[in-house]
């Protein structure tokens, strides 16, 4: 395939930006699943942080080939899941967030004062071995898998469970099986994205995977709704491209941010795109 | 055949035990009522058949099995299906929707098969569908299949969770108040379909505080007052019964259902 030179330019001073918007989509989609089954579980930045820092020893130190490298990058965020979904799953609404960003805190603790994770200097020289093609494959497989799940009856019961899981239990729901899998897939999610992310950058520290992309992250739903997989990655889109037009007010960003987290609550409790997808596969 | 057996069946709540060592029995087929003033423990021991709350102690045996420590998915499973006093509709989803998620446990495509959509999911979904259209018609709501579950007036919320609960054709069926906020016309809709899901082979286990319904419909009526269970027979042994008449009933209302079931024998 011949790329036009002004395309190849264009994504050449945009790579960085292109980049951003593929990976902050897939993060808005780790947080779509648990929304989805009406958990305010705010485990996604550390999960981005645990794919992106195993992803990063793996390249380094084990020397592996990113084609192995970044399925294996699932791993560890996984185990993380299994092990905090178990005592955490039987709490609701904001216990259960405050136990989420509980866990990213203690990760950056141990990122920071453990010299293998390089402490506050994190770790650098990672190889740029995450290509375009692939943020973007992994993003368009995730929302299209999303929406076929959706479409069924698996798409029906993580609906009920949102509006009431007592109801969805007594119609057969297995809600602490779904549960555990919207957490799971939660943590494959941001794992993806972590290791994509650590390795378009070159760099990766602890403070990228603390509360405030927790809280970012959370954003991204919060700006675009839940009623579609698309949603919440308009959300994360919009969140991405506004600090590049208002480039000149960096410092305002996380002001910003908040601004929008606000108003959307205030005006749009549905998100931007509150269109509802239908849940019959046929 | 005994369908659903209680033994010491309880409940405490903080300061007070709202279901006290029940035991009840309730025969396979047919039509079973619990009465019992406002706070006796009704909605309670509905809740303790379908797995919502734990017991505090005593067991439930269905069809035969002990389900004392299963989960309501798990019951359902088994066949133990419910409608709930306080409305529970799932608001945003459709009508329809609501009635296939009745559906859920009998739902077996797996993942890879849902994203492929392979043609055993698709076949699956389209019998799903149908079902729960019939459930639609059965309940007199195939009009509004795709409205939202929210927009139904109150009367065809709880339609539609008779139509979510009997989708998967149960074999028990819990009806919380059924009859509640209905006008007399709608009441005897509803006994003719509570009729309809008898002939079905589902048996019925049904809480009302309206007299002439319970009275007209059930088999067997069991008696609740402060969680006791204080009486369990006949509609006629139960208006007749002191007991009953003084916890519940007052002697105005019974001897108001005495005169109605001389009247209908009569007539
Ligand atoms: N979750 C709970 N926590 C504390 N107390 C409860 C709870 N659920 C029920 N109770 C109490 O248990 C008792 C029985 O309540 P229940 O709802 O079972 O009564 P009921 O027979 O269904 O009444 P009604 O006819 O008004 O529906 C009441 O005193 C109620 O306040
Ligand atoms: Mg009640």
């Amino acid at each position: 395939m011949i790329i036009p030179p002004w395309l190849d330019d264009f994504l050449w001073t945009y790579q960085n930006l292109i980049h951003a918007l593929g990976i902050n989509g897939l993060l808005a989609l780790s947080m779509y699943v648990v929304l989805a089954v009406g958990q305010l579980s705010l485990g996604q930045a550390a999960f981005m942080g645990l794919g992106a820092y195993s992803s990063a020893l793996m390249t380094l130190k084990l020397k592996l080939p990113f084609f192995m490298v970044l399925p294996a990058s699932c791993v560890v965020p996984v185990l993380f899941a299994l092990a905090i979904g178990v005592p955490t799953l039987r709490l609701s609404g904001v216990y259960l967030a405050i136990a989420t960003i509980g866990l990213g805190e203690v990760l950056r603790a141990v990122y920071l004062n453990v010299d293998y994770f390089g402490g506050a200097l994190g770790l650098s020289g990672i190889p740029e071995r995450a290509e375009t093609w692939m943020i973007y494959g992994l993003l368009f497989a995730a929302v299209a898998i999303l929406w076929l799940v959706g479409r069924s009856g698996v798409g029906r019961a993580m609906e009920a469970m949102r509006e009431d899981e007592t109801a969805a239990g007594v119609m057969g729901v297995n809600v602490g099986r779904y549960r555990m899998g919207a957490l799971l897939a939660s943590a494959v999610l941001a794992g993806l994205a972590g290791a994509l992310g650590a390795h378009v950058s070159s760099f990766i520290g602890p403070n990228e995977y603390g509360f405030e992309p927790a809280v970012t992250i959370l954003s991204y739903a919060l700006l675009g709704g839940i009623g579609t997989p698309l949603a919440p990655v308009l959300g994360a889109w919009i969140l991405t491209l506004l600090p590049e037009l208002l480039r000149g007010f960096s410092d305002l960003r996380l002001v910003f941010n908040g601004v929008i987290i606000v108003l959307a609550v205030l005006f749009l409790p549905n998100g931007l795109l509150s269109w509802r997808m239908k849940r019959r596969g046929a | 055949m005994i369908l659903l057996q209680t033994a010491g069946l309880t409940r405490r709540y903080a300061g007070l035990v709202a279901v006290d060592a029940v035991d009840m029995d309730i025969p396979a087929g047919g039509i079973h009522a619990v009465i019992g003033p406002n706070g006796a423990g009704k909605t309670t021991l509905f809740n303790l058949i379908s797995g919502v709350v734990p017991p505090s102690a005593g067991t439930i045996r269905f069809a035969g099995s002990a389900v004392t420590s299963l989960l309501p998915h798990e019951r359902a499973r088994l066949g133990i299906a419910r409608t709930f006093q306080n409305i529970r509709v799932f608001g945003a989803m459709t009508v329809l929707e609501n009635v296939l998620t009745g559906l859920h446990a009998h739902l077996s495509a797996t993942l890879p098969e849902i994203v492929a959509r392979l043609g055993r999911f698709r076949r699956e979904e389209r019998a799903a569908v149908d079902r729960a259209k019939d459930a639609l018609a059965l309940v007199g709501l195939s009009a509004r299949a795709d409205a939202r579950a929210a927009a139904l007036s109150y009367g065809d919320q709880r339609r539609l969770e008779i139509a979510r609960a009997m989708v998967a054709e149960p074999r028990l069926l819990l009806l919380d108040e059924p009859a509640a906020g209905m006008n007399p016309a709608e009441t005897e809709a509803l006994a003719a379909l509570v009729r309809r899901i008898r002939g079905f082979g589902t048996t019925v286990l049904l809480v009302e505080h309206d007299m002439g319904f319970v009275m007209d419909l059930s088999d067997t009526v069991t008696v609740l007052n402060f969680g006791r269970r204080i009486f369990q027979g006949t509609p006629a042994e139960v208006r007749r019964e002191p007991a009953v008449i003084e916890a519940y009933l007052g002697p105005k209302v019974a001897e108001r259902l005495a005169r109605r079931e001389a009247a209908t024998r009569a007539g």
